[in-house]
This record gives C-alpha cells, sequence and structure tokens, in this order.
C-alpha cells in the first residue's frame, strides 16, 4: 500500500510540466556550479601543490557542492511538499484515501517515501558528475560517501518537516511558505548564533549537516536527522486523525 | 440468495455529530440491505453529505456505531472499509493522471489483486461508459465523463456498499438518464445509498427514501408508499357547459369543488368512492359536454413539501 501511493505520487510528479522544468535547470545549476568549483581548483593546483599537507579535488570541489545542494534543497523542498496533502484537501481527493481500506500510516509514509525518491533521483546526479573525477585523479571515497548520506538524511528531514506543514493548510502556497519560513529560520538561527555552543545551532538541520560535508559520520548528527524525521511525520499521521475529527 | 430476509450490509445506529457548538446531525438511524437503493433527500444543509461521511469513515461521529458487512467502522476500519465504494459531492479525481492509470490506482487502493485488476477495468469501463476515453487525461474530459469516472472508482472494486453523494449533479439529461439506470442495474447486486434533492431521482432509482431535516431523518418509507402520503382522491374536470358550483357539490360523495377557471373544477371525494364515475354519467345526462377529467395525483415535490412543512410546524409548536 506504501508503494502504490509512493507511485503514485511519483506519476503525478512526472505527469507535470513544472517537475521536469525544475530538474532540467537544478541539474544546469548544479554542473555549472561543479565546472566553476573544478576551474578554480585547477587554478589554485600549483599554489596548494606547495602546501604540506594539501586539500584534494574532493575536499575543494565535491563538499562546497554538496554544500550548495544543501542550501538549494532548502529553497526547493517547500516547493514539491506543498502539494502532498494541501492539494489533495483543496481538489478533494483526499475522500479517496481516507474512505479506502488503509491507514493514516500508509498514507503519510507512501507520500513521503514517493517524494523523497524523486528527490533523491534529482541529487543523484551529484555523485555521478563526481565521480567523472576519478578518470584523471583518485577520490576520497569516504567523503563523497558521507556527503551522500549527509544529503539523503537532510533531504528526509526537509521532506518530514514539507509534509507537516501541506497537512495544516489547504492552499498549497500557502504550505510552500510556511516551510519555506520555518526552514530559513532554522538556517538563520544557526547563522545567527555568534557563540560557537550556542544551543540555537544544534536545532538547525543544515548545522547537523555541516559535520557529514566535512567528512565525519557522528552517530549524534544521524540521531537528529531521525527523530527530525520521525517527529513531523509522527504529527503529519495525528494532523491527518484530526482531519476526521475535526471535519 | 434464496432466503427471505435479505442481508443488512450496512447499519448505522444513533449517529450524532457536532461541529463547534452548532449540532448538525442528530441521533440519525439508517439500516440498509442487499439489492436496495435508498434515497436520502433533504434541502441544501439538512445533513445529508455530513451523513454519507460519517458512514464511509471520512468524519468519525461524535457518538452512534457504524457497522459494514458486519465490522465496526471505528474498531475495524481496514476490513470494513473494503466493502464500501464512495463518490463524494465533489469526485476524488487525480486530474493528472489518465482515466486508465486513475483507475488501476483506485482499484488498488481498495485491495483488488493486481492479477484480476485488468478484468475489474475492462467491466467498470465498459458500465460506466468509458470504454472511448480510457487513455485520456482527466482533467481533459468533461463534467459528465469525470462524474462517470467518479462513479467508476467507487463501483471497481465491487463493494457491498456503495455511497453516492449527488451523483447526477451538473450532467446533461440523456446523461442524467444513463447513469439513473447505471445505478438501478448496481442497486440490484449492491447495496446503493444516494443522497440527492431532486425528487424524480428518488422517483425513478430508489427503493427506499429518508428525508432529512435540520440533522433529523424525519420521514421514512419506501418510495411508492411515499407518494401516496397525504394522498387526496379528487378529479380536475373541464365542461363546455357548466353547472354552477352549488351543482356540483350537491353530488353525493363530493366533499369540495374548487372552481379554476369558469369551465373547469378541482372536485375532491372520499376515498375509494364511485364518484368518478357518478360524474361521467351525470356530465352526459345534463349535457355539461365533458372535456377533461383527470384524477388528482399527488407529485412527490408536493410530498416532500407537506412533509418536511408539517415537520416545521411541529417543531415549531414545540418551541
Amino acid at each position: 500500500m506504501i508503494r502504490l501511493i509512493a507511485m503514485r505520487e511519483l506519476r503525478s510528479l512526472y505527469a507535470m510540466p513544472s517537475t521536469w522544468f525544475v530538474l532540467a535547470v537544478l541539474q544546469f545549476i548544479f554542473a555549472w556550479f561543479f565546472l566553476a568549483r573544478l576551474e578554480a581548483f585547477l587554478e589554485i593546483q600549483p599554489q596548494l601543490a606547495q602546501l604540506a599537507n594539501p586539500p584534494g579535488v574532493t575536499l575543494t570541489v565535491a563538499a562546497p557542492l554538496f554544500y550548495t545542494a544543501a542550501l538549494l534543497l532548502m529553497m526547493l523542498v517547500p516547493m514539491f511538499t506543498m502539494r502532498l496533502i494541501a492539494e489533495e484537501r483543496r481538489n478533494q481527493t483526499l475522500a479517496l484515501l481516507l474512505s479506502a481500506p488503509l491507514s493514516g500510516r500508509h498514507i503519510v509514509l507512501g507520500k513521503f517515501f514517493g517524494l523523497l525518491s524523486f528527490l533523491l533521483m534529482l541529487i543523484a546526479s551529484l555523485p555521478l558528475m563526481l565521480y567523472t573525477l576519478a578518470l584523471g585523479t583518485s577520490l576520497d571515497h569516504g567523503l563523497l560517501l558521507a556527503n551522500c548520506i549527509g544529503l539523503l538524511l537532510l533531504t528526509a528531514s526537509y521532506v518530514a518537516l514539507g509534509m507537516y506543514i501541506s497537512a495544516l493548510t489547504t492552499q498549497p502556497i500557502i504550505a510552500a511558505i510556511g516551510a519555506l519560513a520555518v526552514l530559513v529560520g532554522l538556517w538563520l538561527a544557526d547563522i545567527g548564533a555568534a557563540a560557537a555552543d550556542s544551543p540555537w545551532h544544534l536545532l538547525s538541520p543544515l548545522h547537523h549537516f555541516q559535520n557529514f560535508n566535512a567528512g565525519l559520520l557522528d552517530s549524534a548528527d544521524v540521531a537528529y536527522f531521525v527523530l527530525f524525521t520521525t517527529f513531523f511525520l509522527l504529527l503529519t499521521m495525528k494532523r491527518l486523525h484530526n482531519n476526521r475529527v475535526y471535519g | 440468495m434464496s432466503n427471505a430476509t435479505p442481508e443488512i450490509t450496512l447499519s448505522a445506529r444513533n449517529l450524532s455529530r457536532r461541529f463547534g457548538s452548532r449540532q448538525v446531525i442528530h441521533d440519525v438511524t439508517l439500516e440498509l440491505k442487499r439489492g436496495e437503493v435508498l434515497g436520502l433527500l433533504g434541502h441544501n444543509g439538512a445533513g445529508k453529505s455530513t451523513t454519507l461521511q460519517m458512514l464511509t469513515g471520512c468524519l468519525l461521529p461524535d457518538s452512534g456505531e457504524i457497522d459494514i458487512c458486519g465490522f465496526d467502522l471505528r474498531k475495524q476500519p481496514t476490513l470494513a472499509k473494503a466493502h464500501l465504494g464512495y463518490l463524494p459531492e465533489t469526485p476524488p479525481l487525480y486530474r493528472e493522471l489518465c482515466v486508465h492509470d486513475y483507475l488501476t490506482f483506485a482499484a488498488r487502493l481498495r485491495g483488488v489483486q493486481s492479477t484480476v485488476v485488468p478484468d475489474a477495468l475492462t467491466q467498470t469501463l465498459q458500465r460506466c461508459g468509458l470504454d472511448s476515453v480510457r487513455q485520456k487525461i482527466i482533467s481533459t474530459l468533461s463534467k459528465g465523463y469525470q462524474q462517470r469516472v467518479g462513479i467508476a472508482q467507487a463501483i471497481i472494486h465491487n463493494p457491498a456498499v456503495i455511497v453516492l453523494d449527488e451523483p447526477t449533479v451538473g450532467l446533461d439529461p440523456t446523461q442524467i438518464r444513463d447513469i439513473r439506470t447505471l445505478i438501478r442495474e448496481l442497486g440490484n447486486a449492491h447495496s446503493v445509498i444516494l443522497s440527492t434533492h431532486l425528487l424524480n431521482e428518488v422517483e425513478s432509482v430508489c427503493d427506499r427514501v429518508e428525508i432529512m431535516q435540520h440533522g433529523r431523518l424525519i420521514y421514512g418509507d419506501s418510495s411508492v408508499r411515499m407518494q401516496h402520503y397525504g394522498h387526496v382522491s379528487g378529479f380536475i374536470i373541464s365542461l363546455r357547459h357548466p353547472p354552477a358550483l352549488s351543482e356540483l357539490e350537491a353530488i353525493p360523495g363530493v366533499s369540495r369543488v374548487e372552481q379554476l377557471s369558469p369551465g373547469q373544477f378541482r372536485v375532491f371525494h372520499a376515498q375509494d368512492d364511485n364518484t368518478g364515475s357518478l360524474l361521467l354519467s351525470m356530465a352526459a345526462q345534463q349535457g355539461w359536454q365533458l372535456e377533461q377529467l383527470t384524477p388528482l395525483h399527488a407529485t412527490l415535490e408536493d410530498v416532500f413539501v407537506k412533509i418536511t412543512g408539517e415537520e416545521t410546524a411541529r417543531t415549531g409548536a414545540l418551541k
């Protein structure tokens, strides 16, 4: 059932021209940024070579690329999550799901995995692009893997948050603005806090991504993302149930 | 099935529901048997859609119980809902999908095995007259076809109980006739409950009627008997050379005569009387030159207005 709903979500996404447009534009941005970083690296390579322990190509090209992707996704994910439940409610298709023999858990997880798998396809081009560098040089696979896992967890947390906000309203556009406001708010709380040990840092998903970005797999960060995602998924299920209670 | 009492597929007991401080549904009790079409009749805002939403699990009642094919909707929702097909007021269509994909999704969602889906799909497309549009995107279809797709998703899994909320709204007369024939056909093997404010819909498709007003069921009977409710015996009679009003009133059995126009009268008489033939022979004898003699027939509309009017008067008197 979860798979069925996820597949329906994907089918609807691919039926919309705007999806393909966003896909194309995003690939262009990734590619352009990748090439720009690569060019900068080639320019400073002679100077780097004089250092005792020079940073490699993975750290100078891949890490900033992943960080840019994380920032872009913060703006982009709300555009996709806004439709998840708000549009079902507006088009009154929610009645089909609510009167079908499945629980709120199936609906929420189906939609979550549906959109997540779409976004994974979208960001899968990043490691593919970076692995073309392996033709000319050796790469730091550990760093790449940490970044991939980090970006996956980050995207999952964005989707869960966006879906919850989508479940609160009937207007997709309000869901998009709401999710964007919360995500940017969390980000600003992170970069606005001056002290390094400020508790504000701990709230922000992007702050927890920075360790992954530097190639550090910290179980505390993983736990943060898992808890963040689960929390909002549970809230969404609760909200969907309230739909039946309050009408 | 040969046993005398058909199985009860849906039963709702003492449903009530409030939105905020407003009590919308008061103590509604309904029962539906297999092979029966029940019409839920009422003014706009009488609580028809809310009742249907509760019956399909889209809205939880504040109190009361709903059983579908013996499964409690609150305690075993998945088992109960598997026997349910629901068409809400606005058909729940994913407009970006094509008819084929959408109906396949609807069937799988209701637990139809993937091996059986093609057969179910072919049968449903044929039943709802959707064969010619199966590959079309739903948003490009006309309103009538979209409504048919809505009905198709409600019946594709062959459910025991079909709930239709105003199924013929916004359709043209031919489509309305087709849909009614389909509902009648469905009513033979399944249980259908439909809400409507169109009285001729009830007349043509429903076996039984429940009238709803201000969230209460105020009248329930078979639709044939409902038409006899408050039935009056009488004729409308047109005469070329009419006699005086008093002469007509003097005919034995006639209780009251109203003059509609110089040559036309409305004649009321006691029930089961032979006044009709008496009137005919009188007209022939006296040379009144009868042009027309039509028995008075209470339309469903009259009955509906009468029942809801009586109820309003009664509740008004109570207050």
